[in-house]
């Protein structure tokens, strides 16, 4: 079984958001960047859970310029066996999307891994491309997935509950809570990390259709307005006929 | 013209479907076109849609649509979509909507936006709006290609009523074979609002001290009408179910009022419910950095002001 992983890095879930003065530009300077939560905890941990299990092999995927390479090594470090990194800066989802799905394909990839958001777009929409432009099954939102050869029984998130899925590999799942627990890489898995091998390719050339235009942030909350313990009914009321939420 | 899939689950639609139709009503304002519904197999009393400003309804019933195969279903939409000359394309930001939209832009060759919270801007060009960096930031989007595809957040516009019944007409397309069989669907069916869609929401961390104490937090969620929520450690220790986990990892939510008893406040935990549109927070910590993100705040034991606050809700409820 060939098992590709794709990664993507954010921002880290207690960086300050910042914005250039025209509103044009992500301001990144003294923000810390991770390997994104749900691709780390749940979709490499589970992948390569199932390649300790079953054999095979885990690939981990990057769409990103080389300062990406330290976030592939803790990957490969987690237990990824070896890295592709497509060398280009991504500006939308579709664009990452195609380049994602040409791996896959010339690769011969059976099970396509993601996480079910980045924590910085939280677009959500990565998984579902990669999977109509391969054709094949998408599994969004899994908790759950386990292999039986080609087949996998996935249990996923729906509105107002959760449903379990069979489904013949090929296929492309996005990973929620649940898939996995976080493993922490430990010293020999880093220092193998540094001598598996990390391919770099060349992006595929695609239109993109979507940019960002323009950042902004909240209006400041007005600070907040105090009531006293003792007198709910002030709350209440405030709610009524101030805030107008009940 | 304006197309949006309007979900229906079991053949019962749900806010987000109305909600969706009145954006695409708002959608087909703003660029002097039409906005047209679509619902896929069973749906109750499909012409309602005209409601929320769809002028026609158009149904495709196949038994390969009787359960959700993205495959499937982006096929249809996008088949409906071309059939019909559609230049816009909406669907709910739900579970099901985020697994169509990706496939719905490489079928359309179509740029898209996860998540719109605002009316498309088409004076010049087509820009939209959507929250990013987890609610922390808005970004606004162009989109260059001749059709758009857009998924519209929750609780961002109301499902106002404009309109009468419409027509309901069957379209006739290709529905391809489903390839994920589904053999098992568990509902978690409180009665009340899913999380994502709640208008209102009482929620509680450890400061409850254990999962015991929690028929003070149901309480006050009936007095409102209100669904529960938890914080991510109360879910962790099982305290509480993992989907009542609001918070980055967990749901983010965006309901009109947020009622945080007992929590206080981590950065994650802000990124999940700071869409919310008023934030009330209670805690007997003065210094609880939730306090700087909250509209009211009250200073107290939870065990005391909880019962308080829903009798207070109870006799405004009364008068």
């Amino acid at each position: 079984m060939k098992r590709l992983v794709c990664i993507s890095k954010t921002p880290d879930t207690t960086a300050q958001i910042s914005f250039s003065a025209d509103g044009k530009t992500f301001n990144s300077a003294g923000v810390q960047y991770i390997l994104n939560p749900y691709d780390e905890w749940y979709a490499l941990v589970r992948a390569v859970e199932l390649k300790e299990k079953q054999g095979g092999t885990v690939t981990v995927l990057n769409v990103g310029l080389a300062e990406n390479d330290q976030i592939i090594r803790k990957a490969l470090a987690i237990g990824g066996d070896d890295a592709i990194r497509v060398n280009v800066d991504p500006k939308s989802a579709l664009f990452t999307a195609k380049q994602i799905a040409e791996v896959a394909q010339s690769g011969g990839y059976e099970v396509v891994f993601c996480g079910k958001e980045t924590i910085d777009y939280n677009a959500s929409e990565v998984g579902a491309m990669v999977a109509e432009f391969l054709d094949v099954p998408f599994i969004s939102y899994a908790t759950h997935l386990e292999m039986d050869g080609q087949t996998a029984t996935i249990t996923r998130d729906i509105e107002g509950g959760s449903e379990v899925v069979e489904v013949v590999a090929p296929f492309v799942v996005s990973a929620a809570k649940g898939m996995a627990e976080q493993r922490i890489p430990n010293m020999r898995g880093i220092m193998m990390a540094k001598n598996k091998p990390l391919k770099v390719v060349p992006p595929v050339p695609f239109d993109d259709p979507v940019q960002v235009v323009q950042f902004s942030l909240p209006p400041a909350k007005q600070g907040v307005k105090m009531v006293s313990p003792e007198d709910m009914d002030e709350l209440v009321r405030l709610l009524h006929e101030e805030a107008k939420v009940i | 013209m304006v197309l949006v899939y309007a979900e229906s689950p079991n053949g019962q639609f749900k806010k987000a479907a109305f909600e969706a139709v009145a954006y695409g009503h708002l959608t087909a304002q703003a660029m002097g076109t039409t906005c047209v519904a679509l619902v896929l197999g069973k749906a109750d009393d499909a012409g309602q849609l005209g409601r929320y400003g769809a002028t026609r309804v158009y149904q495709v019933q196949h038994s390969h649509l009787a359960n959700f195969d993205s495959q499937v279903y982006a096929s249809v939409i996008a088949s409906a979509a071309q059939e019909l000359g559609t230049e816009v394309v909406v669907v709910s930001h739900s579970s099901t909507g985020k697994s169509l939209l990706g496939r719905l832009a490489v079928k359309l060759n179509a740029g898209s936006v996860a998540g719109a919270k605002s009316v498309p801007n088409s004076e010049s060009g087509f820009s939209v709006q959507k929250g990013v960096f987890s609610g922390k930031a808005t970004a606004t989007y162009a989109i260059s290609s001749a059709v758009k595809v857009l998924s519209v957040m929750g609780n961002s516009l109301p499902a106002t009523v404009v309109g009468d019944v419409a027509s309901v007409e069957v379209l006739d397309v290709a529905v391809p074979a489903p390839r994920v069989q589904v053999k098992e669907v568990k509902s978690v069916s409180s009665g009340k609002a899913p999380l994502p869609e709640a208008e209102l929401v009482v929620s509680a961390g450890r400061g409850l001290k254990g999962p015991e104490n929690w028929g003070i937090v149901e309480d006050l969620a009936d007095a409102l009408g209100a669904t529960t929520a938890c914080s991510r450690p109360v879910a962790d220790i099982g305290w509480r179910p993992h989907h009542e986990h609001v918070g980055q990892t967990g749901v983010a939510i965006r309901p009109n009022l947020y009622i945080a008893a007992g929590i206080s406040g981590a950065i994650q935990h802000l990124a999940g419910v700071n869409s919310s549109k008023v934030i009330v927070v209670i805690n007997k910590d003065p210094e609880a950095p939730f306090f700087k993100a909250a509209d009211y705040g009250v200073v107290g034991d939870a065990f005391e002001v909880l019962p308080r606050l829903t009798d207070a809700v109870k006799r405004f409820k009364n008068s």
